[in-house]
């Protein structure tokens, strides 16, 4: 669109504007941060040119990264304005904003701007900036879907108004900054991401779970690991945007902040080299010698930039080069110090490590402080920080230095004012515990009860289970109460020795279950911060123990993790000493029919198995299924109506059965009934260890009842439920529970028991050991005497039932190519 | 070197890993929570177990069969066990995998 020439653009016809040498045109397209930037080095440099600016934003350069600061009404616009008309005026800048350039004959060395006018140039700069990248998705195009880019997205969000609603896709920087900043001014938003994490090219995985709790802290809902599918409207105006899942986000406004692109168009279409930025040399020209290009829209040496650093670096080259002095772009290693919404953040370098890198990790839960460096050879290669980054310079001038830490490498982690401090205090997680925080569970004794008897004289375990009661029940909370004794007592108190879950913590198993519940812990890099856990994500030995902790504590919240599994319960089979697989349909109660039988014969056949066992607990074994071959085999079983048999879970693997009082002269019961209701009910879910159940029609106990972890034995009377048996490495005969009239009363007892083992045991025992553990009386003033709580301990089994009672293999046949290889090159190799 | 593309780093799920069929044998590739990708032999010196299988835990994997350790950048056996599997030349370009062809016995591309 044409502009009239305003007084500032007549001023630079003055002589006292001029020197008298001849004046070259310096025509540049954008009036970005760094065409800004540019300018006062030319200025500096006292040159004399005569530029034309043009801008497609209808104003002059501003501080784009503060935005954020007016969208959340800490600025206004007026204050982040670095040049403004005035300055524009002194120097004699021909400003054309809101115009576009056109087209550029780079032959004639003239641009067209878009209202028709040629103008003339000696030297050109490309300073266009980059483009945000919109998601094609589906109603993209509707009115209230905006980006946040300029000051007009930012005015957009402004105008949200207390208790509307908006969604943010994308977790990244300007993201998150889009969301706090509306959230400030009472908008009701949800950030949806598509990574696992927030930030994850700045931060990893521990850093960007704080960052979330943070922003949850604000009341913003944060959904991570989350793909949009569709953007609905009504009258032409966004409504919601649905996910991939189902989810519907109803949203009055739609901010897509997902990154930017450099914007190059007009530099292809002036025939200049572009790839995926503008390409320039260390000089910032390109591949024209009068055109130069600089800022967000250029690609060096094969990068692009987003940082304003590395443009304001750009700028001064660039400057230098219009002067004709010699200068050169260096990319530099550069560290990112953000403050997201009020947390600190800091990362440098390569943080996602690599070749024979390892980490130094630092954690302190009580002030949700992270700090993560990454080694190799004795340097720092890369830092992540979170909470407290006041180190980081310190760290970031180390790692540029490439200083060699081995000498100081104990205490490296503490920050220079540490050198030669003392060690990490393990026992921080406890002492970081509320005085309301219940520690003994069994005896509602909290942390502030025991910390006065401690200081009250109570300084031993012996005399704090006397005065409190905490751990004088299934003592499970002992580590805990010893911990408090040292944390309250210090170096008086001697503890003895807990055996830890693993390498990467000093918390034992029974420690780490009441934390989760106690600080309600819901999602792994939760449990690594708040727990202070030694390595970026545990190890094979931690992990699926705390996934098994986190999904039977929150059976909704936490979602399984498959990649914390052991392979047999990744792949819903049992891997063989050869890498092949064995597959269990579950036959319910051990009774099958001439379909099933027919089914597994076929599929027997058709996927060449070598072997086909009948098993101990009432069913049959295919052996020897190749890994590949395994999502077709289920799918051939499910059309039989056969689901996954779990004979690789920790979980309820069967209930075997005797034929009883259908057919049996001896049977008192309909054992076989009990059984497959039972089986019915336990299918799918997650225990500490495996879980096998039998019914006996009588007390001649054909199903041997007497050895399960749970055995019913039926007799006149009704049922003798007795549970803790074992016939594995240890040979044990259950204990009697209680005895039951009606089959209900089974099997609700059954259940309750499991779910009692479910929510206190150890990963990896066996219900057998922890019954040893608690005592059988503990058990039975839970799930026989109480009444109120075996209804409880049922509704709760229930619940955790009503997203793991389903079929893997139904699930898992629809994921067919994740069981196949990524690649195969011996092909490629035989053509 | 020869640079062949794989497949997407997101075709491996996040401390996973996925088979790759070369000439030279099965080699596991495997991605990390902080989505670096490693190539290795797929077969556990000890007794041959699949390593794809493994849980994947820092820079580490650990064998499905008998808990073997290998540490994914050197290839080498972590802790008491003493054995090495081979690793392979792998980058990362925009979320693409790409392996040295040459070294997994692919002969150069036509």
């Amino acid at each position: 669109m044409a502009q009239n020439p305003n007084p500032r653009q007549l001023m630079q016809s003055l002589p006292w504007q001029r020197s008298e040498k001849m004046t070259k045109k310096l025509i540049i397209i954008g009036a970005g941060m760094a065409a800004g930037r540019m300018l006062e080095h030319l200025y500096d440099a006292g040159k004399d040119w005569d530029v034309t600016l043009f801008n497609g934003e209808p104003r002059g350069t501003y501080n784009r990264i503060m935005l954020s600061p007016v969208l959340s009404g800490d600025k206004t616009y007026a204050e982040i304005e670095t040049h403004d008309a005035d300055w524009y005026a002194e120097n004699g800048v021909t400003c054309r904003f809101g115009e576009h350039v056109v087209a550029v004959d780079r032959a004639a060395q003239t641009v067209t701007a878009d209202n028709g006018d040629v103008l003339g140039y000696d030297k050109l700069v490309f300073a266009t900036g980059s483009n945000p990248f919109i998601i094609p998705l589906p109603g993209h195009d509707l009115e209230g879907v905006i980006a946040y880019r300029d000051l007009e997205d930012t005015e957009r969000m402004m105008s949200l108004t207390e208790g509307q609603k908006a969604v943010v896709i994308g977790g990244g920087l300007l993201g998150l900054e889009a969301a706090a900043g509306m959230a400030a001014r009472g908008v009701d938003v949800t950030v949806v991401h598509i990574m696992g994490h927030l930030m994850e090219r700045q931060l990893d995985e521990a850093a960007g779970y704080l960052l979330r709790k943070a922003l949850v802290d604000k009341g913003i809902t944060v959904k991570c690991a989350a793909n949009s599918k569709e953007i609905t409207g009504e009258n032409g105006h966004v409504k919601a945007l649905m996910l991939d899942d189902g989810t519907e986000l109803p949203c009055d406004l739609l901010v897509m902040a997902v990154g930017i692109r450099p914007s190059t168009q007009l530099g292809k279409d002036t025939g200049l080299a572009v790839g995926r930025g503008i390409h320039v040399d260390d000089q910032m020209l390109t591949s024209d010698e009068n055109i130069l290009a600089i800022g967000e829209c250029v690609e060096h040496d094969g990068a692009v930039f987003g940082l304003v650093a590395p443009l304001f670096d750009q700028a001064k080259v660039a400057a230098a080069t219009l002067d004709g002095t010699a200068a050169q772009f260096v990319q530099k290693e550069i560290s990112t110090k953000l403050k997201v919404t009020g947390c600190d953040l800091f990362s440098a370098g390569d943080f996602e490590g690599g070749e024979g890198t390892e980490d130094i990790i630092f954690r302190d839960p009580a002030r949700g402080v992270y700090k993560r460096l990454v080694i190799r050879d004795d340097k720092i290669i890369g830092v992540v920080m979170y909470g407290d980054t006041a180190d980081g310079s310190w760290f970031f001038g180390l790692m540029k230095d490439g200083t060699d830490i081995a000498e100081m490498r104990d205490t490296l982690i503490f920050g220079p004012a540490y050198q030669g401090g003392s060690a990490v205090d393990p026992l921080s997680a406890v002492a970081a515990l509320p005085d309301d925080a219940e520690i003994c569970g069994c005896n509602g004794v909290c942390k502030g009860t025991i910390v006065e008897a401690i200081q009250g004289g109570a300084q031993d375990l012996p005399s704090l289970k006397a005065s409190t009661k905490a751990s004088a029940s299934c003592g499970t909370c002992t580590g805990l109460v010893e911990q408090l004794l040292e944390v309250t007592l210090g170096d008086e108190y001697a503890a003895p020795e807990a055996q830890t879950v693993c390498g990467c913590t000093d918390l034992s198993h029974e420690d780490l279950r009441l934390l989760i519940k106690s600080k309600e812990l819901k999602s792994q890099p939760a449990v690594w911060q708040e727990l202070g856990w030694n390595t970026p994500n545990g190890c094979h030995t931690c992990r699926p123990a705390v996934n098994f902790y986190l999904l039977a504590d929150w059976p909704v919240e936490y979602q399984d993790d498959p990649q914390s599994r052991f392979v047999n319960e990744r792949k819903h089979a049992n891997i063989q000493k050869d890498g092949t697989f064995s597959v269990v349909p579950r036959m319910w109660g051990g009774i099958t029919n001439a379909t099933e039988l027919r089914a597994i014969a076929d599929a027997a056949d058709k996927y060449n198995v070598p072997t086909v066992k009948v098993t101990g607990g009432q069913r049959i074994d295919l052996l020897g299924v190749k890994g590949e071959d395994l999502p077709y085999i289920w799918n051939d079983l499910n059309k039989a109506g056969m689901v996954s048999g779990h004979a690789y879970s920790k979980g309820l693997r069967t209930v075997k059965t005797c034929v009883g009082s259908d057919h049996c002269r001896f049977g008192t019961q309909d054992s076989t009934g009990l059984g497959i209701k039972l089986e019915r009910a336990l299918w799918g879910s997650w225990t500490p260890h495996k879980v096998k159940l039998a019914v006996s029609g009588c007390p001649r106990n054909c199903a041997e009842a007497t050895c399960k972890d749970v055995g019913v034995i039926c007799v006149d009377s009704g049922y003798q439920v007795s549970v803790g048996g074992a016939a594995g490495m240890d040979l044990k005969e259950t204990e009697h529970l209680a005895a039951v009239a009606t089959e209900e009363e089974a099997l609700e007892l059954s259940i309750a028991f499991i779910q009692l083992y479910r929510e206190h045991a150890k990963y990896l025992d066996r219900a057998y050991k922890w019954v040893a553990k608690v005592g059988l009386d503990w058990v039975k003033e839970r799930v026989v005497d109480d009444l109120e709580n075996r209804r409880a301990l049922v509704e709760r089994f229930e619940l955790s039932q009503s997203i793991y009672r389903k079929d893997p293999w139904a699930e898992e046949a629809e994921n067919a190519a994740k069981y196949a290889p990524i690649a195969d090159l011996t092909l490629e190799a035989a053509e | 070197m020869s640079w062949i593309d794989i497949g997407h780093i997101d075709d491996i799920p996040l401390r996973g890993a996925r088979v790759l069929k070369t000439p030279a044998g099965c080699v596991a590739v495997f991605r990390t929570a902080e989505n670096e990708a490693f190539a290795a032999s797929d077969r556990c010196p000890h007794k041959g177990g699949p390593l794809s299988e493994g849980i994947v835990h820092g820079q580490s994997v650990t064998c499905p069969l008998h808990n073997w350790v290998f540490d994914l950048n050197t290839g080498a056996a972590q802790g008491a066990d003493e054995g090495q599997i081979a690793t392979y030349p792998l980058r990362l370009e925009a979320g693409r995998i790409l392996i040295d062809g040459a070294s997994v016995g692919q002969r150069s591309a036509a």
